[in-house]
């Protein structure tokens, strides 16, 4: 895979992750072509379409098109399997996820995508596995939150 | 660690991944872990790209893996399909390959888009190596054709222009043509160039394939290639038994539809050349239409001054008008008085010709028929270099042109016939590579051309002879078919105020060549420049040894009889070398 969009159905960009590298203009420009040509497909035709020499792989949950640009000899239905595996994860996750959740906690759907894809390949195909590794990351986070608020760090507190 | 001993291995994996390895979390919808099937099938299909034995160790497991692949969801097929991409690529049985294509046929017969589209896309890169497999799915690959989604029917067209083979050409072809008239504009150039492709390589009859590219001019006439007027005017001129079917047929298609440009110049075209076949009245093969004159003409007259028409087309009309002029039994005025009103055109290449049209009428009445003759069959290449034409008699000399063309590109092709002479003829140069511009000066013999080669290099004419207004040029052609052949041309043009009469050239080389005088075009050279004598020469210079000539003219000139010899110098080296 080379890179994955998320945006909604106004465009607007929720989530970009690349695996190839590109300066920032011409990631913007990619995106900003790319988007305008995702949602002007009309709703019955098919989830793949050619654009430069990628194919594009795109699906739409509710107000959110997921987006992935695939290379020549990759499979589209995988594709598409990559795609809904990650809304999965992200719905066991988050519980029920809706766009918001992603626009609010945009840093855990980065960390769930990368638990999941590693340099455009899928590397755990576990989904049990993936979310274990989110959740230990989560306790570590909270540990390490509970340990500056708590007595012994009383000392540094007033330094403040 | 080499393929040989990873093959195995990956195998061994594999196999037990897909017959007993299922555990909850890792699977989908009933197929255990299909990204990693997705991945190993992949390594596979890098380790066994040229490699016999690993593609041979594999054989087995892919067969299994397919047959064994539950496909009710998305995550099954998508396993289905890497196993076909992968037995595409790698050395594999036809056996094999047969069951990728059925695989492939029956993803073409889900319900699923996508699946389709991706069917469509594989089987179009597997169509060169197992066509006659593909084949047999051509009956859902057509269906696919009606798809509405753009992408997919696009892929569907290209697939089906592929699959197009002698035995089939027929009912492709009838799925192709109503696929023309619905599908969305920017398919339709793809199709009517595939169309037209696919009936040149396979056609079964002239007739059939005539009225193939017909139909494709009527419905999508504006999105058609260029050549394809050419080639149907080609090969309208090579089928001489439909003539009178095709005039009649486009005749027809003219009258209800004066828009689309490749068919109106086709029509125009061979309205021109066929228009006595048009009002005979009669032929079998189509119900009887009967067409007078005044229609044809009002017909052509109507493109001419539509604003549809482009430039081109309306120089195809013209000349059809002229070619007319001959061919009915009417009297021309009208004629020349649509030629006579673009004399003064604004466009320059109608308006010169116009002109020379003009010039035909008033001066040249006397060739008129001769010139506006039919055409010989001409040969296919497409270039401008095909104007081959021969006369037994009078030669149309290029000077009576000149004034009238200063863009003429002048070429004499050489062409070994029945009487082997040939002259010079020059139409104004045709704007398309189409014969239909041509002006040809011929007799009707029918006669298979050689196709000529880039005009030989021009050797620059000479003046030998010039004595009280008779003046005498000598111009060369090296025709580059035959290295040993130089033509030369003679032409007499008397600028006095008297005419030259009784005027004979005769012409003398050294021995190791040989000579050939063509009979001249007349014995008087006209006074004030008037159309001027012109006389072959055909030289064989086997030995490429310096070219010497020795002229020697009589003629009467302001009542004195005149006899010069005279050797002629300065002979360009091209000539000979």
């Amino acid at each position: 895979m080379q890179f994955m969009l998320l945006f909604s159905r106004q465009g607007k960009l929720r989530l970009q992750k690349w695996y190839v590298p590109l300066s920032d203009k011409e990631k913007k420009k990619i995106t900003r072509e790319l988007v305008q040509t995702v949602l002007a497909r009309k709703p019955k035709m098919c989830s793949f379409l050619e654009w430069r020499d990628l194919k594009i792989v795109y699906k739409r949950y509710a107000s959110l098109y997921f987006c992935c640009a695939i290379e020549d000899q990759d499979n589209e239905l995988i594709t598409l399997e990559i795609i809904h595996r990650y809304v999965e994860l992200l719905d066991k996750y988050f519980g029920s996820v809706c766009e918001l959740d992603i626009i609010f906690n945009f840093e855990k759907a980065y960390f769930i995508l990368d638990e999941f894809l590693l340099g455009g390949e899928v590397q755990e195909t576990s989904k049990k596995n993936v979310l274990k590794a989110i959740e230990q990351a989560d306790l570590l986070q909270e540990k390490t939150e509970n340990m500056y608020h708590s007595k012994s760090f009383m000392g540094c507190k007033k330094a403040y | 660690m080499n393929a040989t001993t990873v093959v195995p291995q990956l195998v061994q994996i594999l196999r037990t991944l897909v017959t007993t390895g299922y555990s909850t979390e890792h699977s989908i919808s009933g197929v255990s872990d299909p990204f990693l099937q997705v991945q190993i099938l992949r390594l596979l299909r890098i380790l066994g790209q040229n490699h016999e034995e690993s593609s041979e160790t594999m054989n087995d497991l892919l067969a299994q893996v397919a047959t064994n692949t539950d496909t009710s969801r998305n995550a099954g097929n998508a396993v289905l399909f890497e196993t076909v991409l992968t037995i595409m690529d790698i050395r594999s049985a036809t056996g094999l390959r047969v069951l990728a294509v059925n695989i492939l046929g029956r993803f073409l017969l889900n319900s699923d888009k996508n699946i389709r589209y991706v069917a469509l896309t594989s089987l179009l890169r597997m169509v060169q190596s197992d066509h006659s497999a593909v084949q047999r799915h051509r009956p859902t690959v057509v269906e696919c054709l009606r798809e509405v989604d753009a992408s997919l029917s696009r892929r569907a067209l290209e697939l089906s222009l592929a699959l197009v083979n002698s035995s089939n050409v027929r009912a492709m072809t009838q799925e192709l043509q109503s696929f023309l008239e619905s599908c969305s504009p920017d398919l339709r150039a793809d199709c009517a160039s595939g169309i037209l492709l696919a009936a040149e390589r396979f056609a079964p009859t002239k007739r059939w394939h005539i009225d193939t590219i017909l139909r494709v001019l009527t419905t999508a006439g504006t999105h058609v290639r260029d050549d394809a007027v050419a080639n149907l005017t080609q090969l309208i001129g090579g089928a001489q038994e439909l003539h009178a079917y095709s005039v009649r047929r486009l005749y027809s298609a003219l009258a209800e539809d004066i828009s689309q440009q490749p068919l109106v110049q086709v029509a125009a075209w061979c309205i021109g050349e066929y228009g006595d076949l048009l009002l005979e009245g009669s032929c079998e093969e189509t119900e009887p239409l009967q067409v007078e004159e005044e229609d044809v003409l009002a017909l052509l007259e109507k493109v001419l001054q539509s604003h549809m028409s482009l430039p081109a087309t309306r120089g195809y009309a013209l000349t059809a008008l002229m070619k007319l002029s001959t061919r009915l039994r009417g009297d021309n005025n009208r004629i020349r008085q649509v030629v006579s009103i673009y004399g003064s055109c604004l466009d320059m290449e109608l308006q010169q010709r116009a002109v020379e049209y003009n010039t035909l009428f008033r001066k040249y009445d006397h060739m008129r028929a001769a010139i506006l003759e039919k055409m010989p069959l001409v040969e296919r290449g497409g270039t401008q270099d095909e104007e081959i034409k021969e006369s037994k008699e009078a030669q149309l000399s290029e000077a009576s042109l000149v004034p009238t063309e200063p863009q003429a590109s002048e070429l004499l092709d050489l062409l070994d016939l029945l009487d082997g002479t040939s002259g010079a003829a020059q139409p104004p140069p045709p704007l398309e590579p189409s014969p239909g511009d041509v002006l040809v000066h011929l007799l009707d013999l029918p006669c298979d051309l050689p196709s000529a080669s880039p005009p030989p290099a021009s050797i620059p004419n000479l003046r030998v002879f010039e004595r009280e207004g008779l003046q005498l040029n000598l111009s060369f052609v090296r025709p580059p078919g035959t290295p040993a052949l130089l033509l030369i041309t003679i032409t007499a043009i008397n600028t006095s105020e008297a005419d030259v009469i009784h005027f004979i050239c005769q012409a003398a080389v050294p021995k190791s060549f040989q000579l050939q005088l063509q009979a001249p075009s007349g014995d008087t050279v006209p006074a004030h420049s008037g159309l001027p004598v012109t006389q072959l020469l055909r030289i064989l210079n086997p030995n490429k040894a310096p070219l010497r000539l020795k002229l020697r003219l009589t003629y009467n000139h302001f009542g004195q009889s005149v006899q010069e010899i005279f050797e002629v110098n300065n002979l360009p080296m091209e000539t000979w070398q």
